[in-house]
Parts: C-alpha cells; sequence; structure tokens
C-alpha cells in the first residue's frame, strides 16, 4: 500500500497556496508536514482527503484508505462518549469500540456526554475516532491541540502502534510528538508564487492580457 | 473554430467591444420606432380603446421574463459541463433583467387587468404562474448575493437553475390544474397572425426585436461588468499572496 | 445508513433537538387563524384544507436549517463526507430523518387541529393520506434548500427564500386532495400528482443535494 503525491496544486478561497508538492509514503511509516500559519497545512491534507478538488497534480492512494481528522471532532455534544464512538464505528462498519476506549484513556468517562468532556477529553476522544474507521491512512490536522504532554504521548503510542500494524500517518503539526522515526516535509519551498504580469492565472487574467 | 472560443474571457471581451457600438444604437431605434408607432400610429381597438396599446410593453417583457430564464439554465449548463466562466457570469447577469421584466409584465398586465377584467389582480394561472416566476428570480439573486467565492456562488446557483427549472414548470401545470383562468390563450405565435391585426402586428414585432436586444445587449453590458469585477478579485488576491 | 438515520433521530428526540416544536408551530396556527378569521364554522370549514396544508409547510420550514448547519459546525459533515457511505446516501438519510420528527408528526397529529379548523368529516382521512403522501416531498426538497445554504451566515432566512418557490406544486395538490375530499368529490388525480411529486423528488434531488454539498464543503 502506497500514498504518492506528485505535482499536487491547492487553493484555499480560489487562491492557490501550495504547488509543486510531491512525497509518497509507504506501509509503517509516518511525513510530519511543517510550515507557517497560513501556508496550506490543512488546504493541502482537504485535498488529499478528498473534500476539495486539486488545482494540478495527482493523489494516487487506494480508493476509502484514509482517515482524516480535522481541527474539529465531530462530536454531539449530547451523545455520550460511548454513543459518539459507536456511531462513526458503524458508519465505518466495524464494531471494535472497547480497543479504542482504552487506547485513548477514555474507559472511565465511557457514559459520559460529549457536552461535560474538557477541550482536551474531547480531542481524545475525536482521535479515538481513528482506531475504530480501521483505515490504514491516518491525515490528521493538528492533532495535539489542547492535549497535555501525557496525552501528546499516549497519542504519539497509539500512532506507533498504527504505524507497526503497517498503517501510515500524515500528520501536520508544530509540536514535537517525539515520533523520531517520522520524515518531516517543509511546506515552505512550495509556496505558491504570484504569476508575473497578473492574478494567479486564473480565467480572467488573460482577458485584460 | 468553434462556438466556444466566445467563452474565453479575452475574446468575449474584445467582441462585445466591437458589437455594442452597433447594438446599442439598433436596439434604441427598434425600441423608440415600435413603442412610438404602437402607441401614437395605431387605431383604437373597437372594444378595448386606447388600453390596448399596452400590448407593445406587455407582450415583450413577458416573453423576456421567460426566455431570460431559460437563457440562465442554459448557461448555467454550459457551465457546469464546461466550466467556461463567462457563461456562468452571463446567467448571473441575466437575472436582474429577467427578474424586471418579469416585473414589468406583471405591472402592466395589472394596469391592463383593471379596465378590461375590473380587478388588478386575480389568480389566474398565468398571473400566479409569473408571480412563482419572479420568486425564483429573486431566490436565484439572492443565492448569489449570499455567497462570497464566486466559483462556488456559480456552482451553486446553476444547480438551483436546474432544480429550479423542473419545479418552475412542475407548477406552471400545478397552477393550471389549481384554477383554469381568465387571461386569454397566448395571442402570438410567430407563424400566425390571426389573434391580431395587421395594424398591430408590425410595430408589435418591432417592439419585440427591440426588446430582445435590449436583453442582448444588458446581458452583454453586464456580464463585462462582472468580468471585470472578477478581474479586480484577481488582482486583490494576488496583492495577498504577495 | 442506519446509524446515521438512528444518530438522527436520537439527536432530535433529545434535548435541545427541536423534535416537538413543529407540532407547537402547527397547533399555534391552527389556534391564531381562527383567532383572525372569525369563529363561523363555515368559513373556517372553507379554509381549513388550505390552512393545516400551509401551517404544515411552514411548520416543516421551521427546523429545516438544522438538517446540516449543526453537522456542518461540529465537523461531523467533513467526516461523513470522507466516510464509506456515499453522500447521496447521508443526504436521503437526513431528509428521512427530518420527515420522522417533523412531517410524520405532523400528520399524525393533523386530525385533532382538523377539528379546531372545523373540517367537514369527509376530508380527515384525505388530510392524512395527502400529509402522508405529501410532507416527505417537503423534506426532500427541503433538505436541497439547506444543502445549498449550509455554511451560509443567516442561511435561515435564504433557505425559506428558496424552497418556498419549490413547495409550490406540492403545497397545489397537496391541499386540493383536502379541499375535494371535504367536498366529497373525487381525489385520486391530485393524489396521485401528489405522489408522482414526491417520488420524482425523493428519486432525483438527492443527487442534486449530494452535488450542492460537495461544492460547500470544498
Amino acid at each position: 500500500m502506497e500514498l504518492t503525491v506528485t505535482d499536487l496544486a491547492c487553493a484555499r478561497g480560489g487562491v492557490p497556496v501550495l504547488e509543486g508538492v510531491g512525497f509518497s509514503l509507504t506501509s509503517g511509516r509516518a511525513l510530519v508536514l511543517r510550515g507557517p500559519n497560513g501556508i496550506g497545512k490543512t488546504t493541502l491534507l482537504r485535498t488529499l482527503a478528498g473534500l476539495q478538488p486539486a488545482l494540478a497534480g495527482a493523489v494516487s492512494v487506494p480508493p476509502e484508505s484514509m482517515a482524516y481528522a480535522a481541527h474539529a471532532d465531530g462530536l454531539k455534544a449530547v451523545l455520550t462518549v460511548v454513543e459518539n464512538l459507536r456511531f462513526w464505528a458503524r458508519i465505518f462498519g466495524t464494531d471494535t469500540v472497547e480497543a479504542a476506549l482504552v487506547a485513548m484513556n477514555l474507559g472511565a468517562l465511557r457514559d459520559r456526554a460529549a457536552q461535560n468532556l474538557s477541550a482536551g477529553q474531547k480531542r481524545r476522544l475525536g482521535l479515538a475516532r481513528l482506531l475504530v474507521t480501521g483505515r490504514p491512512i491516518w491525515v490528521l490536522d493538528e492533532p495535539t491541540v489542547s492535549l497535555d504532554v501525557e496525552s501528546v504521548a499516549l497519542f504519539a503510542g497509539v500512532v506507533r502502534g498504527h504505524l507497526a500494524a503497517g498503517g501510515m500517518a500524515l500528520i501536520a503539526t508544530h509540536i514535537d510528538m517525539g515520533l523520531t522515526e517520522a520524515e518531516v516535509l517543509e511546506l515552505g519551498p512550495y509556496k505558491a508564487k504570484a504569476r508575473p504580469g497578473g492574478g494567479y492565472g486564473g480565467a480572467f487574467d488573460e482577458a485584460f492580457a | 473554430m468553434s462556438i466556444w472560443k466566445y467563452a474565453n474571457p479575452k475574446l468575449f471581451m474584445q467582441t462585445t467591444d466591437r458589437v455594442l457600438p452597433f447594438l446599442i444604437p439598433l436596439t434604441v431605434v427598434l425600441m423608440v420606432v415600435g413603442l412610438v408607432w404602437g402607441f401614437f400610429f395605431t387605431p383604437d381597438d373597437y372594444r378595448q380603446g386606447a388600453t390596448v396599446k399596452i400590448i407593445f410593453l406587455h407582450v415583450p417583457s413577458a416573453m423576456l421574463g421567460i426566455n431570460a430564464w431559460l437563457m440562465m439554465l442554459v448557461a448555467s449548463l454550459i457551465w457546469l459541463i464546461r466550466r467556461h466562466h463567462v457563461s456562468a457570469l452571463a446567467a448571473r447577469a441575466a437575472a436582474p433583467i429577467g427578474a424586471t421584466m418579469t416585473m414589468i409584465a406583471l405591472v402592466t398586465g395589472a394596469i391592463w387587468g383593471e379596465p378590461m377584467w375590473g380587478t388588478w389582480w386575480a389568480w389566474d394561472p398565468r398571473l400566479t404562474s409569473f408571480l412563482i416566476l419572479f420568486l425564483f428570480y429573486l431566490g436565484y439573486m439572492a443565492l448569489w448575493a449570499a455567497i462570497e467565492d464566486p466559483d462556488t456562488a456559480a456552482d451553486l446557483t446553476s444547480v438551483l437553475c436546474l432544480v429550479g427549472s423542473v419545479f418552475a414548470i412542475l407548477s406552471r401545470y400545478a397552477v393550471n390544474f389549481w384554477n383554469q383562468g381568465l387571461h386569454q390563450g397566448p395571442s402570438l405565435t410567430i407563424a400566425q397572425q390571426q389573434h391580431v391585426a395587421d395594424a398591430y402586428w408590425y410595430p408589435l414585432m418591432i417592439s419585440i426585436a427591440g426588446f430582445i436586444l435590449f436583453f442582448v445587449m444588458m446581458v452583454l453590458l453586464r456580464t463585462r461588468t462582472e468580468i471585470r469585477s472578477r478581474r479586480l478579485q484577481a488582482l486583490l488576491a494576488r496583492e495577498r499572496m504577495a | 445508513m442506519i446509524a446515521l438515520l438512528v444518530r438522527d433521530l436520537r439527536l432530535g428526540m433529545r434535548a435541545g433537538g427541536g423534535f416537538g416544536l413543529g407540532l407547537a408551530f402547527f397547533l399555534i396556527v391552527a389556534v391564531l387563524v381562527p383567532l383572525g378569521v372569525g369563529p363561523e364554522g363555515q368559513t373556517l370549514a372553507k379554509i381549513a384544507p388550505g390552512i393545516l396544508w400551509v401551517a404544515a409547510l411552514l411548520a416543516c420550514l421551521l427546523s429545516l436549517d438544522r438538517i446540516f448547519a449543526l453537522d456542518f459546525e461540529d465537523g461531523s459533515l467533513d467526516l461523513l463526507a470522507t466516510a464509506p457511505m456515499p453522500l447521496e446516501g447521508v443526504v436521503t438519510m437526513k431528509a428521512l430523518a427530518h420527515w420522522i420528527t417533523t412531517g410524520l408528526a405532523l400528520t399524525l397529529a393533523s386530525p385533532v387541529l382538523a377539528l379546531l379548523m372545523n373540517l367537514p368529516g369527509a376530508g380527515y382521512g384525505w388530510l392524512v393520506a395527502s400529509l402522508a403522501v405529501g410532507t416527505p416531498a417537503l423534506s426532500v426538497i427541503g433538505t436541497f434548500g439547506a444543502a445549498l445554504t449550509v455554511g451560509l451566515k443567516r442561511g435561515g432566512l435564504l433557505l425559506s427564500l428558496l424552497v418556498l418557490p419549490l413547495y409550490v406544486p406540492t403545497l397545489i395538490f397537496g391541499a386540493e386532495v383536502v379541499r375535494r375530499g371535504a367536498e366529497g368529490q373525487a381525489v385520486l388525480t391530485p393524489l396521485l400528482l401528489l405522489g408522482g411529486i414526491t417520488a420524482g423528488a425523493a428519486a432525483l434531488l438527492p443527487f442534486a443535494s449530494a452535488a450542492a454539498l460537495r461544492i460547500n464543503l470544498r
């Protein structure tokens, strides 16, 4: 199983942010994406997850193999921890909720409504969702936001276990998760450049060429 | 070379630069001739008197009220299938004109209806359909205005235009089913002129031609404005990137 | 797909889900109209079919903006879009959940309100039948409107403006069924046309709704 990205360009709000991005990832490997705010990490991950079309380039990936975790956790406030998790397990056609609860240290909170969780606990629940998807490629957007040091280490252990089981992870993050084996891709050099002579190469530049 | 080359914004701007100087005077001449002839140089109808002359406004505006939507539907399909930006902008440009034409048809109809049927408004199928069509225009324009990203707005309004067209036709039949109506059948078909006397036929045809050219002219002008405004956005986006 | 339906129903029933609001609105309209029109049974009986259908339609409209807005805000919609079920299925389940919590509830409650509106006895069965056949179309069309306006600030008002013209055929045929039923005329034609609209909308509109959602999510 392999994820290959070639010469990818993506846009946010119609404006190109990244271009020429290329990398590949194989089973058991992780890639950390780095770059300053606004460089387009979220945009790149959303493009990879298939939520928005790429401006150019290609993403080669087996179908239905990606699990995407965004800034928002997709939790329902009035449902309990285990209900939230079980919903996603059913959507993805798996039924292994218990293992995920244990792995993310949520066992004691299982019957608490999501609205009564702390920010860090919500985040842990959001990340536990990855485990119930049963998908090999994890696409993680700032997964450690609002996690304390212990929880970061816990999650790093979960990611390591996922890699050891033949999975892959693509992580956009600012902090060091302690995943020493992960490769790092700096996005700075891929920042899209403005075209000389006008606009951003869209259809409306040529109207006045 | 195919017709699609005009979907290129540059060629569109160049072509309309050359066409408009002829189109605008021709439109003015046809509209003035059609309306002046119709209003002042036709005999009064033996039953309806001078009120009948509102036909020179009512019929062309009603025709365009419907056909503008049809044009928007075609333009929306072209945008969805071939992704030509000019097409989406032309659909956007046509909507307020179509809405205005529909409004003119409704208002002139009311003014005509008062002396003829003794009421400004009746829930007649044709009148009701036009009112519903006007609501469709309002929704379409409101959706364009509500969405910031221009390509997203173009996509969503095109989908709405498609679905709206189906429901507009359904509404037309539903309204017919609901009330059989006062309004006469269509007075005009291009091939036959039996419903309309010759004295009215020629000025009416000129007036219709004038309205059609007016519509085309306005769509071209407004599309040019939209293209310029998109260019402005592109330049602003470049400044943000720099 | 069933999991999504079950979750949406559960969310609708729990506190803050808004279940019952539509019903309460339906009831209030049926109380306010006689207060405005006057208590004469004859007048009320004459306008009852139309008022009941318009009230049902407005009650449906109330909860439309919640169909996708909540899932959009908390990020579930992004996650559903990457889940192993087609978005067409997602929107169909969403519409079904909306119908069960509003349309079905309105249908079941309608005879009581028809009593308040002094609907002639022959109309009761046809009122329930027409709502049962027609309200699914309201939910499906409304889901399309919600998909178009998801993520927009002040989308609620725009949603009403977009959806109400699309409700015209359903309203006309639905109210016509009840009117003819109440007057003892043949109702088969409008009822079949109403069913046709529901079937057509349910078969085709999910594709448009899913397309609109994809556009809005990117």
